[in-house]
């Protein structure tokens, strides 16, 4: 441990520095070095701010170390070392570099104490984080990316106006309880939406994060999101909007979830609606709501990243994550067929995996404070989440109806990484209290009572039977070949009522704000490039004597002024 | 010795650019002129060094006092702006001799003429910026000039001829207004000395003889700053000069230009005459505003990279006239310091477009596919002044935009400050044109292409660094900047 040294510029640093490493096993030894070093060098650091540097006139304070930022920046670390291992066979300097760089982004996000640092590490985030996507290096993901890139820039420059206001009426730039009370307050929570994804500003997520590369997935899932939550709670905890912006959260992208047939897209809205709980949870404000916010996003970096893992591994080996292609992979895919299981069962919060040890504080939380609406939402949300998450994921991808498609199993770096998420994912349903003790306010709950386990059953196998019952509806269509599609089709005549509403105008307005992009734009340019272009009046080269002219002409403009 | 530093600072490059006519071409010219540019540079940090430690210098000529004889002053304000001229000029002398040379439109044995008018360029630069005599500012004016005119037209692009020729209409127009107006000054008060005409001007200054000295001495100024509308010398001979030439005056001369202007207004003048008396900033802040958006927004359409560098150019002029003209050591402070990042950043720029060039023949937007990939650590350089350009934090160009944005909050100014922020969005707009062809194009079939020489990568990656380091150490651009900006609005020096 190096006193008073930013963990995170172990990774910033470090993912330079492992280009001048030869590609192969050396360059891979030294990237897996750097999130071990790192949490390390985290782990030995006392509670206390250091790194004090003085510029602008302004104290930044870069490393600041409480038990919030300690708990987010341990499992950025973890999350960094997974990649690097499921990314053990990757010869991508691109991907290679910013699938550090953006982790070291974001933990020095998290590590800082004043928001002119926070700002400098959220636009490298953003910056960095769209490589992922480009490195797939297809036209789509290219446009992908542009869009990502727009609106992530866009909350950077939310987030520097909304700095410079509170810097002006509160005179400290200090990163503490923020709040909506002043201008700049709501311009941060604006910008911290964003990036959290809440519901109207998410279209980014689902719109980017499939179309990045099978690492890249598994990396941008960890990082940006839970940076915003880590926000959040620092500069709006107990803001009452958040119950029911995150309530929302929690509920629409079920839907969504359920019909959306790319397998990592289910994913990514499956997201949205964990980051629901955690937003409530940051929303409530009380010591076990926040604790159970910290939890849930430190146990759902993990199983998301175990998810996304053995989805990637099947796009690597299959080619496709589309639902309705895949199946009966547990034959090819035995192992990875069992880690999307325990992740399955993680994000579902079954008795003995993670969320159920987790998302439970902010259940408890919500009642204890008697949010019983919100509770009841995410009640549903919870049986939801099994539902799409917790079953259609492996049972479209691994079971159902069998595809044909014979592949190998998954490489064995993969398999390694998907093996330490699951053993975390257990570890923690299994040992809570491990858990808590590191979050930051001391918990006084046990996840293990006989009402809870009963209550958490219950709910599962009702949502079970549901699913169950709608596939037997379903699955008797004349052509077995047409499964899949016939249950979309299914489940999109079931949903009109809740679909359509404030929620197609938002999609309209996502589709109008592309075309405006390709189309209508394009009008404007035409317009400025009459006078801008090439051969507009602004740009051409002007005769010697027109310039003399404006020259003259200025002049005498200026005689009138002065002598007036 | 160090007693003379303010003299030698001018001696120095002056005599050495008729030495260098007199050595044979090649190496000795080249070596001469790149000797003659780092003891400037190496005198100019010295010079930074006293002042910041024992204040202001003053230097008679000859011994002769003021206000009879010439009087060389350096205070925080050009102790700092000579700093910025030496080190470019130094840099961009290191830039490689045989790749410089062979861009030239010169046979071979008139090559030394060359160094001769790059050194005759510099000492005029440093000369206006080290002189606190106002006549002398005129002269080494039109010694800068003069040589860079020849320097833009010895470019391998024909067009480079007219381009210089019509540099020299405009450069010539605002010469002979600046010395209108200092001519005007002197008739009413007797001294050419800046500090004198300070005490004296206040006592005449309602006459209608100082307003128009006034006015000749604002279009003057802002011909030779390219002040929008007045800018339009400044695309053509930037796009067809040489890429080092390009480079240096992009840094450098736009630069001294824009101290002349705050020496005149700021010192000369004073703050209270004029901004208050004759509002000056009520015709900067329009003209700026405007040349912000237009010349980013034309920037956008080119697809001659050296054009389109030289509109952005022309922009951020806009962006240090506006900060003058917020009045306030925010502002003045955000003009000051980007007076320094601009040079760094165009320099770097200028740099890996010459790299550019000189493999894959022109600076056109099409003949840059691929480029990404077969130069890659040209196009790094390139990248890294792009996002400095930019203003993306942890570089250079992002700690005048800072100031500038709370210099206009200060203010009050909201929509100047959202402006400043959409227009750096045009700026990523023109940068991420370069980078998409350079990266994301295929290159064409049978190109090969090499990466640039060493001799060339060595200054340019110097350059892009010092964008990279001012971003993090701003106790030199900004905090030097502050304390001239303090000075000029704290009255005489």
């Amino acid at each position: 441990m190096i006193d008073g040294l930013n963990p995170a510029l172990i990774l910033i640093c470090g993912s330079l520095l492992a280009l001048l490493a030869p590609q192969g096993s050396i360059r891979n030894t030294f990237m897996l070095a750097l999130p071990i070093l790192g949490a390390l060098q985290l782990w030995g650091l006392p509670y206390g701010q250091y790194a004090r540097i003085e510029a602008f006139d302004l104290t930044l304070t870069t490393l600041r170390l409480d038990g919030l930022s300690f708990a987010f920046a341990l499992v950025f670390h973890i999350a960094a070392l997974l990649a690097v291992v499921y990314a053990w066979g990757l010869r991508d300097p691109v991907q290679q570099v910013a699938g550090l760089l953006y982790p070291g982004a974001a933990v020095g996000a998290v590590l800082a104490g004043d928001l002119v640092s926070l700002f400098v590490c959220w636009e490298l985030a953003a910056v960095s984080s769209v490589f992922l996507i480009w490195a797939r290096r297809t036209p789509r993901a290219y446009r992908a990316g542009l869009r990502y890139l727009l609106v992530q820039i866009a909350s950077g420059l939310l987030l520097l106006a909304g700095v410079i206001l509170h810097l002006r009426a509160a005179g400290s730039i200090a990163f503490e309880h923020l709040g909506l009370n002043s201008a700049g307050g709501t311009l941060i929570f604006v910008a911290f939406g964003i990036k959290a994804a809440f519901p109207l500003l998410h279209n980014w997520l689902q719109d980017a994060y499939p179309e990045a590369t099978v690492t890249g997935t598994v990396v941008l899932s960890a990082f940006t999101t839970k940076m915003a939550v880590y926000a959040l709670a620092r500069g709006f905890a107990g803001t009452e909007a958040l119950i029911a912006i995150g309530t929302l959260m929690a509920m629409f992208p079920i839907f969504y979830a359920v019909i959306e047939n790319d397998l990592r897209r289910v994913l990514a809205y499956s997201m949205n609606n964990q980051l629901g709980f955690m937003v409530v949870g940051v929303g409530i404000g009380t010591p076990l709501a926040l604790d159970g916010a910290v939890a849930h996003a430190f146990a759902d970096i993990l199983f998301k990243a175990l998810l996304f893992m053995s989805m990637g591994a099947v796009l690597l080996r299959a080619g496709t994550v589309n639902g309705s292609e895949l199946g009966g992979l547990y034959k090819s895919m035995p192992l990875t067929a069992g880690f999307c299981i325990v992740g399955a069962a993680s994000i579902s919060a079954f008795p003995l995996f993670s969320a159920f040890a987790t998302k439970s504080l902010i259940l408890e939380a919500a009642a204890r404070e008697g949010h019983w609406i919100p509770f009841l939402f995410l009640l549903f949300a919870s049986a939801g989440v099994f539902h799409h998450a917790g079953i259609k994921i492996p049972y479209f991808a691994f079971f159902a109806h069998d595809s044909g498609i014979r592949c190998q199993e998954a490489p064995r770096h993969m398999l390694v990484a998907m093996g330490l998420a699951a053993a975390l994912c257990v570890g923690i349903g299994v040992f809570p209290g491990a858990l808590y003790a590191i979050l930051p306010y001391p918990v006084a709950f046990d996840p293990y009572t006989a009402t809870h386990v009963i209550t958490q059953l219950q709910l599962l196998a009702w949502s079970a039977l549901a699913f169950a019952l709608l596939v037997r509806t379903g699955v008797y269509p004349p052509e077995l070949r047409s499964v899949n599609l016939d249950f979309d089709w299914l489940y999109r005549k079931l949903l009109p009522a809740a679909a359509a509403g404030v929620w197609g105008a938002a999609l309209g307005a996502w589709e109008g704000f592309n075309r405006l992009l390709e189309g209508g734009v394009g009008r404007l340019i035409a317009a400025l490039a009459l006078h801008h272009g090439q051969q507009g009046i602004m740009a051409a080269t002007w005769p010697t004597t027109r310039m003399v002219l404006w020259a003259v002409f200025l002049l005498g403009a200026c005689l009138v002024f002065y002598y007036l | 010795m160090i007693a003379h530093l303010p003299a030698l600072q001018v001696v120095i490059p002056l005599v050495s650019a008729p030495l260098c006519a007199l050595l044979p071409a090649g190496r000795p010219a080249w070596l001469a002129a790149m000797t003659a540019s780092w003891l400037a540079f190496l005198i100019a940090a010295l010079l930074l060094y006293q002042v910041l430690a024992h204040g202001p210098i003053s230097y008679l000529m000859g011994g002769w006092p003021v206000p009879w004889g010439i009087e060389y002053r350096v205070d925080a304000l050009n102790a700092y702006m000579l700093l910025i001229v030496a080190a470019i000029g130094a840099i961009v002398a290191s830039f490689g001799r045989t790749v410089v040379e062979q861009r030239l439109s010169l046979p071979v044995n008139k090559h030394p003429w060359f160094y001769t008018a790059y050194l005759l360029c510099l000492t005029g630069l440093l000369g206006i910026t080290v002189t606190g005599d106002a006549f002398n500012v005129f002269v080494f004016l039109e010694i800068s000039a003069l040589s860079s005119y020849a320097l833009i037209s010895v470019g391998r692009d024909r067009r480079a001829l007219v381009a210089a020729y019509q540099y020299l209409v405009m450069g010539t127009v605002g010469a002979t207004f600046i010395l209108i107006g200092i001519g005007l000054l002197y008739v009413m008060t007797g001294t050419l000395n800046m500090g004198d005409l300070a005490a004296r001007l206040p006592a005449v200054s309602g006459t209608r003889t100082v307003r128009a000295a006034f006015a000749f001495l604002t279009v003057g100024t802002a011909i030779k700053l390219a002040l929008f509308p007045l800018h339009l010398w400044l695309p053509n001979a930037y796009a067809y000069a040489p890429s080092p030439v390009a480079a240096f005056l992009a840094a450098t001369a736009t630069k001294v230009a824009i101290y002349v202007m705050l020496r005149f207004f700021f010192t000369v003048f004073g703050v209270q005459f004029s901004f208050e008396t004759m509002q000056l900033d009520k015709i900067l802040l329009p003209l700026s505003l405007v040349g912000i958006v237009s010349a980013s927004l034309v920037a956008i359409f080119q697809t001659n990279v050296k054009r389109m560098l030289a509109y952005s150019s022309v922009a951020q002029i806009g962006y240090m006239m506006l900060g003058v003209s917020l009045v306030s050591v925010a502002g003045l402070t955000a003009s000051i310091s980007h007076l320094f990042n601009h040079a760094l950043i165009k320099g770097s720029l200028f740099m890996a477009l010459g790299c550019v060039s000189y493999r894959v023949g022109a600076a056109r937007l099409e003949r840059m596919a691929g480029v990404g990939r077969s130069m890659p650590w040209t196009m790094g350089a390139f990248v890294i002044g792009g996002l400095s350009l930019i203003g993306v934090p942890l570089t250079a160009g992002f700690v005048s935009k800072w100031y500038l944005i709370v210099g206009a909050l200060e203010k009050g100014w909201w929509p100047v400050a959202v402006l400043v922020l959409a227009t750096s969005l045009l700026a990523v707009v023109y940068i991420w044109r370069v980078v998409e062809v350079a990266y994301f194009k295929p290159a064409p079939e049978g190109l090969k292409v090499r990466e640039a020489p060493l001799a060339l990568l060595i200054p340019t990656w110097a350059l892009a660094l010092a964008n990279l380091y001012f971003g993090l150490d701003t106790s030199l651009n900004a905090g030097v900047a502050r304390l001239a900006a303090q000075g000029l609005l704290g009255g005489a020096p």
